[in-house]
């Protein structure tokens, strides 16, 4: 036996192409995915350098950033169509399967990475987005790129990238009760902040993160870019075999259980030693609320916001706490807010839209309150609606919506009005991030859903019980 | 990619930190299909309000800086999304050099990868330099090649940058066309995956 390996050093050492020293290595991407955003500047890039795309079989396209969520076959934005349609030529040009914006398979890139069988463990995922750290719930490493990184990958199937530094995420004890794997990494991230993973591949281990369903798990490799890390991922086990077995791109009878055997001797080798380790309690979580306007200004729901006298970079605070209308030391229950999003990249998968439903069950939005649902795909939506969960959201006074990236970053029309105050199950509370002057604040889809029926930040785990003061 | 060794110019302190991709340039200027015209959306909804006035507290607006191309910046500067439209707005607007302590990955290699020099410094001396630069007045001489800052009055303080980053910049290389040079090797990869 050798020396015990990371995952990351496993899935690093198979796709290496080219190594010199002094220079970052050449690597392989075995799944390129592709949207309407981040590509037309590379596809053009193609096109005035006469280059072809090396492996359009590994390349896979949709329309997620700027589609409408209601009213699809008639796009009003001129230049969003535009987009789109460019898209869709070059689709057709360079040969790239597309999931076309009536396509069954269309959604929020990672969202129907997983749903598809797309992303595996020990693949080398990228996509023109910094929240590909998704894939890397299923032992994947997978990671954003910008533009020209793009039109790299298209024309040569490789990156160049610097071999990063291991970081292992450990989470001991369990969560508690109503508890969720979105409060575990913003507890994370408030404890550590937005910048301890930079420079560092993460994988996230323990007990508590190997309990979690891949929802939870993608939810939490979602926000690892929050974090500062490109990437980051948990080691491959039966529960991730078990969801991949059987969709569409994974491999069928013999040469699954073959290749499900080679995706668990993925898993770090017991005695690996990471370059960085933190550590953190999950018996400690609770349920979190953003106060500020970046995923580290969070804090427990029975918290306040900060006070000035106690913080070491006050004059981020005090804008912060000025972009956000909060006051120092408030409560944060005692925050009125008036639009919800459920939806995005971090928490629109069947699942999260099942427990958020489980909240409003029987319940009414507040008066004032504008909720919106928007499932992470077309396939999420067609499913819930078996389930009948669109008639639980609709009747308590939800939209329902089609699949798209939506109020996450609002580049359609949904978008919260300047002042506006929104409780969102998305992942960056960035000023103007869902609109121009709109304040957000990051919470689990449960704490949401209480948060529209309410109207204010309450705590689930009392509102489930009953017992709400 | 044009190469860059020398720099000269006016420096525009912004003395904030963790400024993300959705500040350089908001979510609604991202529909363009071309890789330029990015500059006048730069640092919108800190420039303009809303009825698209220019803001006067927000000191980029002020004439003393106008042609500004150095960058102070506070730490994780670049945070956020992949979008490489930040960038190209800065550069569009002409930010040709930053100094900040510290990057976020992406945009750092997407600002690379369309030369723009990205220095690293400690807090201390950019603090300083962002003092000095409230005036409007400040000139920073950038020299890669020698991986030197020098001030107006001569002072010189040196940085550092990755060998292999400083060598592209310096050419103005094109990645791809250097990738497509290891070709045979992809091929041989891609042909010991099928085996
Ligand atoms: S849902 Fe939001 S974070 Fe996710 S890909 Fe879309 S815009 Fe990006």
């Amino acid at each position: 036996m050798g020396k015990p390996k990371t995952i990351i050093e496993k899935i690093w050492e198979k796709h290496v192409v080219h190594q010199e020293e002094g220079k970052p290595d050449l690597l392989y991407i075995d799944q390129h995915l592709v949207h309407e955003v981040t590509s037309p500047q590379a596809f053009e890039g193609l096109r005035l350098s006469g280059r072809k795309v090396r492996r359009p079989d590994l390349t896979y396209a949709t329309m997620d950033h700027n589609v409408p969520t209601k009213n699809r076959d008639n796009v009003k934005d001129e230049i969003a169509r535009k987009q789109m349609e460019t898209l869709r030529e070059n689709c057709k040009e360079f040969g790239i399967k597309l999931a076309d914006i009536f396509h069954p398979d269309q959604g929020i890139v990672h969202v129907i990475g997983p749903q598809l069988g797309l992303t595996q463990p020990g693949k080398t995922i990228v996509c023109g987005d910094s929240h590909t750290s998704t894939h890397g719930a299923f032992g994947a490493l997978a990671f954003g790129i910008g533009t020209s990184e793009v039109e790299h990958v298209l024309a040569t199937q490789t990156i160049w990238q610097e071999r990063p530094k291991t970081l292992n995420v450990k989470v001991e004890g369990d969560l508690g009760p109503g508890v969720t794997a979105k409060d575990l990494i913003l507890a994370i991230i408030a404890k550590f902040g937005v910048r301890f993973g930079t420079g560092y591949v993460m994988e996230y281990t323990g007990d508590a993160v190997h309990q979690l369903s891949m929802e939870g798990r993608m939810t939490i490799c979602n926000m690892s870019i929050e974090a500062g890390a490109r990437a980051g991922l948990i080691s491959p086990d039966e529960t991730t075999v078990e969801y991949l077995r059987g969709r569409e791109y994974v491999p069928k009878g013999e040469a699954f259980e073959k290749a499900a055997k080679e995706w668990l001797a993925l898993a770090t080798d017991e005695g690996a030693e990471y370059d960085e380790t933190v550590v953190i309690n999950a018996a400690e979580v609770e349920p979190q609320v953003s106060w500020g306007t970046n995923p580290s200004m969070c804090v427990p729901i029975g918290g306040t916001t900060p006070s000035l006298d106690e913080v070491e970079h006050k004059e981020d605070v005090r804008r912060a706490l000025e972009y956000m209308g909060l006051e120092e030391k408030q409560p944060i229950t005692s925050i009125d807010i008036d639009h919800v999003f459920i939806g995005s990249c971090t928490n629109s998968r069947l699942s999260d839209l099942q427990k958020a439903a489980a909240i409003v069950d029987g319940k009414r939005v507040k008066y004032g309150v504008k909720a919106i649902v928007v499932p992470g795909s077309f396939s999420v939506k067609l499913e819930a609606e078996k389930l009948g969960i669109d008639k639980v959201f609709t009747d308590a006074g939800f939209e329902w919506r089609d699949s798209g990236c939506s109020m996450c970053l609002g580049m359609n029309d949904d978008i919260v009005p300047p002042g506006g105050r929104c409780a969102s199950t998305s992942n960056r509370n960035f000023e103007g991030r869902q609109g121009n002057g709109a304040r957000t604040h990051l919470v689990s889809p449960e704490m949401a859903a209480a948060a529209a029926i309410e109207g204010r930040f309450v705590d689930v785990r009392k509102f489930t019980a009953g017992v709400l003061n | 990619m044009e190469a860059i060794n020398k720099h000269k110019g006016k420096v525009f302190p912004l003395n904030r930190t963790n400024i993300d991709t959705d500040q350089i340039i908001p979510k609604q200027f991202l529909k363009r299909i071309e890789r330029t015209g990015f500059g006048q959306f730069l640092f919108y909804n800190w420039r303009f309000d809303n009825d698209g006035g220019l803001r006067d507290d927000f000191e980029l607006n002020h004439p003393r800086f106008e042609g500004s191309s150095v960058l102070l910046a506070g730490e994780n500067f670049g945070c956020g999304s992949s979008r490489e439209h930040a960038p190209w707005s800065l550069l569009d607007y002409g930010f040709k050099v930053i100094i900040a302590p510290s990057f976020a990955d992406i945009f750092y290699n997407n600002a690379l990868k369309n030369g723009m020099l990205l220095i690293k410094m400690d807090e201390k001396q950019i603090s300083e330099w962002m003092n000095q630069a409230e005036d409007g007045t400040f000139i920073l001489k950038v020299n890669l090649e020698k991986q030197e800052i020098t001030d107006d009055e001569g002072t010189v303080v040196t940085f550092d940058i990755p060998a292999y980053h400083k060598e592209k910049l310096l050419n103005g290389w094109d990645d791809i066309a250097l990738t497509l040079q290891l070709k045979d090797r992809i091929e041989e990869y891609e042909n010991s995956k099928l085996a």
